[in-house]
């Protein structure tokens, strides 16, 4: 083996859309997995994975809950697909103020998927079980890196002075300063 | 806290544009759960029975089932209830899809509405903000179009919507409501626009919350498993391409020709080519691991779904092939009437027409080839012009009106009611009591539990009971394993089986499940995941009601006789309960109302159909007995004094 390289563990839910039947079984469990406590109450439109339907174009997407977003982006793409269309936010994962995705209903929070990650952990994610259809599977797959891999000089001085010219030279020593003592502690 | 229930209903009164928010009694949940059985109380209660159905004052009831919006899979059929104009009866409806779990998760077990909107109007639900809208841009729109014009519209991909189409706006007796390629037949689409009501869009965000809800995931996770592996749930039609049982064994135009060879080898090659060729996907509905939807995109037309015996109907009235149901059912879907009554309808009128009781006269304008002249009919009935305005009354009520001899060719229908086209030989007890007594209206929504037929030997039998989970008695058991001809069955052991099918459907159209993992499926191959033994812990899992298989089965026969006395006190009698004449070719009238009789006394009934006092109070309906005692409908039995 090379000892230059290290393993780790990828986690994938592979979705087959072709599969979807649109049955929502998916967002149901999730939503009970993730109520506190666990599986006290239903609610699909706390899952933080919504299936995207629509009936008359034969459109079926489940999408996984990623990051927050303040603001919904200003242009998107219209995919076309084995002759259907799909709008870019079929498929994006962003819990995004132009829909009620991925947003707490009564808070307001951001949902964001965890793998269902807890202890012991699951076989498989909730969405993955219940999924009778196979539109979702789950595949954890090992992928090799270069362990002493560390970002050369140029790729980090590229990030700072990105921050710097946003923010002030002051305000990001400020800051760096304030995270190290936070790391420290 | 309510768990299952949100334990509360939507009151609507469509004429005053009133919506109320009202507490429902967590009583009535126990004792008749969701759906069709706490609707039925709400009808008894709340509408006289000298109502017609066209009144202001009949309820149009949207009900979840118990266990919608729980975990519990394919628990997803939404009821519908009303007093229908075509039976003057209760009518009975269910769809699937998403509709029930949506409005469960809005916050309401019922919509209940009464009254008539002045014009077209749809009502909004989105939590707790309801409001009545105005319609009129949706006049005359397709069932689907509907939909996707309010997700549009209200910018919500995730509301659902029921609605009606052109038949329910001009109240057609056939109309349906349809949500997700999914419909509500038989009688519930013409009261609904009868209240010019053309659509419901809801959506919901609130939680559902359960009793005992880790022990309740469990079994679900169980239980989904066991509905996606077994065979024996779910629409084998979506997959299964031999189609000869109904092409072969139903019959064929006006429910009249049997074509016992029809089915062949290059026939079905045919036909599978023209379905995958032009099949999308399946689809199924909220949270079950099922796809029996099959989604069709058709050249020319717009893309449809359907279920079951539901691609037969049409090329079978018309004596066509599956490409013709291929052509006309997407367009019949956006109308909004039911497949399996609107073929025989128009397949009537034809025949009438052959016969010379109708003439060309009665139908101008109309093609010469049959395809063209089943589009121009169900155009005709949807708008309700001509011949087709009398056609919109259904077979029964339209061979009244056309008179002249055409009564003899309303011959399929059973309480005014359209029925399935078959046409056997022998009479079968079973089914014979189940076509005359069920007050579901189609066979489809009574038999089921019991297998249709016995299996050759005895050692076959002997491997079937032994898998059999689902028999809520070890005497079905011995039955089955002493059954070896189909008629042939002795009386004790078919009225067992007859409250055994019918139990299973009132259960089912109460917590919500659909038949495809229940009631109607049992009948073939019994593996099915719902039954009297796993339903008391589930139901117990999620209500926290004590519920237990004898409480169970008490609940059935409660809502079951809680119906017939609707019905009763409506005038539902003896003398209505018979199979279609020629059902059977070889029947029996001695030997057939022996049997009705001795049912009725195995029921509880009096000899006129009627539940006894002692029946309806064993089953808590004492205040039943009491009303059907003040209108006289039942005698006041003597005290006898010691
Ligand atoms: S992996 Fe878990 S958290 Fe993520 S969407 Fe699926 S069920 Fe939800
Ligand atoms: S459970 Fe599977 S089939 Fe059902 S909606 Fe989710 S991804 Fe699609
Ligand atoms: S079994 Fe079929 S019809 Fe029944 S709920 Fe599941 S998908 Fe729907």
């Amino acid at each position: 083996m090379n000892a230059s390289l290290s393993a780790k563990i990828v986690k994938e839910i592979r979705v087959d859309i072709d599969k979807c039947t649109g049955c929502r079984a998916c967002e149901m469990a999730c939503s009970a997995f993730h109520a506190i406590p666990r599986y006290s109450s239903v609610n699909p439109s706390k899952a933080r994975i919504r299936v995207v339907s629509d009936e008359l174009n034969d459109e079926y997407v489940p999408i996984r809950a990623g990051d927050y977003t303040p603001s919904e982006c200003n242009g998107r793409h219209i995919y076309t697909i084995a002759g259907k269309q799909y709008s870019e936010c079929s498929f994006c994962g962003a819990s995004c103020p132009s829909r009620d995705y991925f947003v707490e209903p009564d808070s307001g929070l951001p949902l964001k998927c965890d793998m269902c990650e807890c202890v012991p952990p699951l076989e498989e994610p909730m969405c993955v079980q219940v999924c009778g259809t196979d539109a979702l599977t789950y595949v954890e797959r090992e992928v090799e890196r270069d362990a002493k891999r560390q970002p050369t000089r140029g790729e980090m001085e590229e990030g700072i002075e990105s921050l710097v010219k946003k923010y002030g030279m002051q305000a990001v020593m400020k800051t760096l300063a304030q995270m190290s003592k936070g790391a420290k502690s | 806290m309510r768990y299952a229930d949100t334990g509360f209903d939507l009151e609507i009164d469509l004429t005053r544009g009133s919506i109320e928010k009202v507490a429902n009694d967590a009583k009535t949940s126990e004792m008749y759960l969701g759906g069709q059985g706490a609707a039925a109380k709400l009808l008894w209660d709340r509408v006289p029975p000298d109502t017609d159905p066209f009144s202001p004052d009949n309820l149009l009831i949207f009900s979840t089932g118990i266990l919608h919006g729980t975990p519990v899979p394919s628990a997803n059929r939404t009821c519908v209830n009303c007093f229908s104009p075509q039976t003057n009866l209760m009518s009975h409806s269910l769809f699937g899809g998403f509709f029930g779990p949506e409005l469960k998760h809005a916050g309401y077990d019922k919509i209940i509405l009464r009254g008539k909107a002045p014009d077209l109007v749809y009502l909004y639900i989105d939590n707790d903000k309801v409001e009545i809208r105005d319609a009129t841009h949706l006049r005359g729109m397709g069932t689907a179009e509907t939909g996707d014009v309010l997700k549009k519209e209200l910018k919500d991909q995730k509301v659902q919507v029921a609605a009606i189409g052109l038949a329910g706006e001009n109240r057609v007796y056939m109309a349906s409501i349809d949500h997700n390629h999914a419909s509500a037949a038989r009688g519930v689409g013409v009261v609904m626009g009868d209240k010019r009501l053309k659509a419901i869009a809801v959506r919901g965000t609130k939680d559902v919350n359960l009793a005992r809800p880790a022990e309740l995931f469990d079994i679900a996770l169980k239980m989904n498993r066991k509905i996606a592996e077994s065979s024996g749930c779910g629409d084998w039609m979506a997959v299964d391409e031999d189609d000869s049982f109904h092409h072969n064994h139903f019959s064929w135009g006006n429910a009249r020709v049997r074509r016992k060879n029809f089915w062949s080898k290059e026939l079905q090659e045919r036909w599978t080519r023209w379905k995958y060729d032009h099949m999308d996907r399946q689809t199924g509905c909220y949270n079950c691991p099922k796809k029996c939807r099959n989604v069709i995109n058709w050249p020319g037309r717009k893309r449809f779904g359907y279920k079951c015996f539901g691609k037969d109907t049409y090329h079978m009235a018309a004596f066509l092939e599956l490409d013709f149901t291929y052509e006309i059912l997407g367009v019949a879907q956006e109308y909004g009437v039911d497949s399996y009554a609107t073929p025989q309808v128009i397949a009537f009128a034809l025949e009438l027409l052959e016969a010379g009781i109708l003439h060309e006269s009665d139908f101008p304008g109309m093609p010469a080839d049959t395809k063209g002249r089943f589009f121009h009919l169900l155009d005709k009935i949807v708008r309700r012009e001509g011949i087709g305005d009398i056609l919109a009354d259904g077979v029964s009520r339209a061979a009244q009106r056309i008179g002249n001899g055409a009564e003899k060719y309303d011959h399929n229908t059973v309480k005014k009611f359209e029925q399935l086209p078959i046409k056997l030989g022998k009479l079968n007890p079973a089914f014979f009591l189940m076509i005359a007594t069920g007050e579901k209206m189609s066979i489809t929504q009574i038999e089921g539990s019991f297998p249709q037929d016995p299996l050759p030997t005895p050692g076959e039998r002997q491997e079937f009971v032994n898998k059999w989970a689902a028999v809520p008695d070890e005497k079905f058991k011995k039955y089955f394993l002493e059954w070896e001809k189909r008629n042939d069955m002795p009386v004790q052991a078919t009225c067992d089986i007859v409250e055994w099918n019918e139990a299973m459907h009132y259960i089912d159209d109460s917590t919500g499940i659909c038949g495809f993992v229940s009631s109607f499926r049992g009948q073939f191959g019994g593996d099915i995941a719902y039954h009297m033994n796993n339903l008391p812990q589930i139901l117990s899992a999620a209500t926290g009601f004590e519920m237990s298989k004898d409480k169970l089965w008490k609940t059935a026969q409660r809502i079951r006789n809680l119906v017939r006395a609707i019905n009763v006190r409506r005038g539902l009698r003896r003398k209505s309960e018979r199979p279609p004449e020629d059902h059977w070719a070889i029947r029996n009238e001695e030997y057939e109302q022996g049997l009705l009789s001795k049912y009725y006394a195995f029921k509880g009934w009096n000899m006129d159909g009627i539940p006894t006092r002692e029946k309806l109070e064993s089953l808590d309906l004492g205040y039943v007995a009491d009303d059907l005692e003040k209108r006289e409908i039942l005698k006041v039995e003597e005290k006898v004094s010691a």
